[in-house]
């Protein structure tokens, strides 16, 4: 593995390739006797950004879960690149799991090291991948700290001593680091406030943007998915009950379901 | 030797067990090999582990030489020498090159050890993830996917606190570029010896039911980063009874006025220098 300074981690926007980065087919997992998602499919290009609403208990985390391997599904295929993720021995998938892809959790708590500085846990991936030069992981640290507008001073305080909205960006940097094209987020604003939400998507989309990365968002909150996702999957009981471009879902929702979801939503 | 007892204490099926985690640690070197350690007559924590390996190693022929932190002569090893004196009745020495099995806890010796000797360590925790991650499964994982980026993590926050990399015992080991090694609590400046060494060292880790080994002349690197090298430390001083400048110093308070020496952590290093007429400080007839 290359270890040489500022080497491994400097992997710039994605050519573009033929083909879907992703494609699901006939994903299943069943909870015993209950459905946590049955028959997904769907692809999802580079650069693209996909949305999956739903309300509570939808299997939007479990379908998360499995294509992020956390889970093991029942039944169907993940074709990252072409190859078959369920097939996939446990050391490539993980060695994948931190390079090219990336999950970002809802709780800060679950995606951090609340243990050791912020530095540490940006620089975690980079050490993971065989990067053993303090110097430079400080410095790539320190240069993402900047990129999620957390001041690059409290590169050595721990993560408790961040604001919840700080926790969120500093996870985000920490997956990030590695430049990976597959971005996998469960509910990334739950829990924040508004305005420190509206920071938070603005960041996202001009690293989405920047990176040319893939993105899957989980969310419940329609307004996130009107404005980052570009495409839409509606999911209820573990099925996906409506999919298309995110306006065309939005604005014309087919399904009943879909309809009273769009329709509940709040207007201030 | 004590009328009533097998040979070195433990009986044959004990012995049989230990000597095949034993071989089974010695294939794979570094690797935690599990096994059904016993019940010692002495706590836990005082070496249950290593005794437990030396009694499976112990012939009629050894000549045992116990250590607790380099030195012969204090609580720990003078009790169990004194074990195997009464239940195997070998020969016992102070003398790090006549010993043919030496058991210690947190030093290696400063003597240069030989293919005819066994080291045995006492381990407290054997894992070197533990502090890092503390479910179980999951660092088994980690050791078999040899995912040990969170080693580096924990160096990573000794500099980014302490400037350098401050752990100063248990320095973490890669073995044979493959399993990352807790070496027990020895000093760091013991780790470069780990390595290369013609003598076999054995771990035992009583408690946490853990063998680990290193077969002679294994290939031993401390881990460390390319800008912040692995370094064996010691106290910056000469030993202040046999003028040693090389070996492994332990700090004495005199009084309560600031007064301290250093003398060599290995006794019998030490004796050997002053019967040879090396002087220190604070030694009789030195200036």
């Amino acid at each position: 593995m290359e270890s040489a300074q500022g080497r491994i981690w400097t992997r710039k926007k994605p050519e573009p390739e033929a083909g879907p980065l992703l494609l699901v087919e006939g994903l299943g997992k069943a909870w015993g006797a209950r459905i946590g998602c049955a028959d997904v499919g769907f692809d999802l290009y580079p650069g693209e950004v996909l949305g999956i609403v739903g309300e509570s208990g939808s299997g939007k985390s479990t379908l998360l879960g499995c294509l992020a391997g956390h889970l093991p599904a029942d039944a169907g295929r993940i074709l990252y690149r072409g190859r078959d993720l369920r097939m996939m021995a446990e050391p490539e998938r993980r060695h994948l799991a931190r390079t090219e892809w990336a999950f970002v959790h809802q709780n800060p708590r679950d995606g951090l090291r609340m243990g050791v500085t912020a530095g540490a846990n940006v620089g975690e991936r980079l050490m993971a991948v065989g990067a053993r030069h303090y110097g430079a992981i400080r410095a790539t640290a320190t240069d993402w700290l900047g990129r999620v507008e957390i001041d690059p001073a409290r590169i050595d305080d721990r993560p408790r001593a961040f604001s919840g909205g700080m926790q969120q960006r500093l996870q985000i940097a920490r997956n990030l680091v590695t430049g990976p094209r597959l971005v996998l987020m469960d509910e990334p604003t739950g829990g924040l406030d508004v305005s420190v939400q509206a920071r938070l998507l603005d960041l996202l989309r001009e690293l989405v943007r920047e990176m040319g990365l893939a993105v899957i968002i989980v969310t419940h909150d329609l307004a996130v998915a009107r404005l980052l996702a570009d495409r839409l999957m509606v999911m209820k009981d573990g099925r996906v009950i409506e999919a298309g471009l995110t306006d065309q879902v939005l604005d014309d929702p087919q399904a009943a379901y879909t309809q009273l979801l769009v329709s509940s939503v709040l207007q201030v | 030797m004590s009328e009533g007892y097998s040979f070195a204490y433990l009986d044959a099926a004990t012995k049989r067990m230990i000597r095949r985690a034993l071989l089974k640690a010695l294939a794979i070197p570094g690797y935690q090999v599990p096994f059904a350690s016993r019940e010692m007559p002495m706590p836990y924590g005082w070496g249950t582990g290593g005794v437990q390996v030396t009694a499976a190693c112990l012939i009629p022929e050894d000549v045992l030489k116990v250590i607790d932190q380099g030195a012969d002569d204090t609580t720990n090893a003078v009790s169990i020498r004194r074990f195997f004196e009464r239940t195997a009745g070998v020969a016992t020495t102070t003398h790090t090159q006549d010993a043919t099995l030496i058991q210690t806890r947190h030093r290696i010796p400063e003597a240069a050890l030989t293919e005819a000797q066994i080291l045995v360590f006492q381990v407290p925790i054997p894992e070197p993830l533990r502090f890092l991650e503390p479910r179980e499964a999951e660092t088994r994982r980690m050791h078999a996917l040899a995912d040990y980026g969170l080693m580096h993590v924990k160096l990573y926050e000794d500099i980014a606190r302490h400037g350098a990399i401050a752990t100063s015992y248990a320095y973490p080991v890669l073995v044979e570029g493959r399993h990352v090694m807790d070496p027990s609590p020895i000093p760091k400046f013991d780790n470069p010896k780990l390595g290369d060494c013609p003598a076999i060292q054995l771990f035992g880790a009583g408690r946490e039911c853990r063998i680990h080994a290193l077969p002679p002349y294994t290939r031993v690197v401390s881990l460390d980063f390319e800008d912040h090298p692995f370094e064996a430390t010691k106290a910056e001083a000469a030993c202040d009874l046999c003028g040693a400048e090389t070996s492994y110093l332990d700090e004495v308070i005199t009084d309560d006025a600031g007064g301290r020496m250093f003398c060599c952590s290995d006794t019998d290093f030490c004796a050997g220098r002053r019967a040879a007429g090396h002087l220190g400080r604070l030694s009789e007839g030195a200036a």
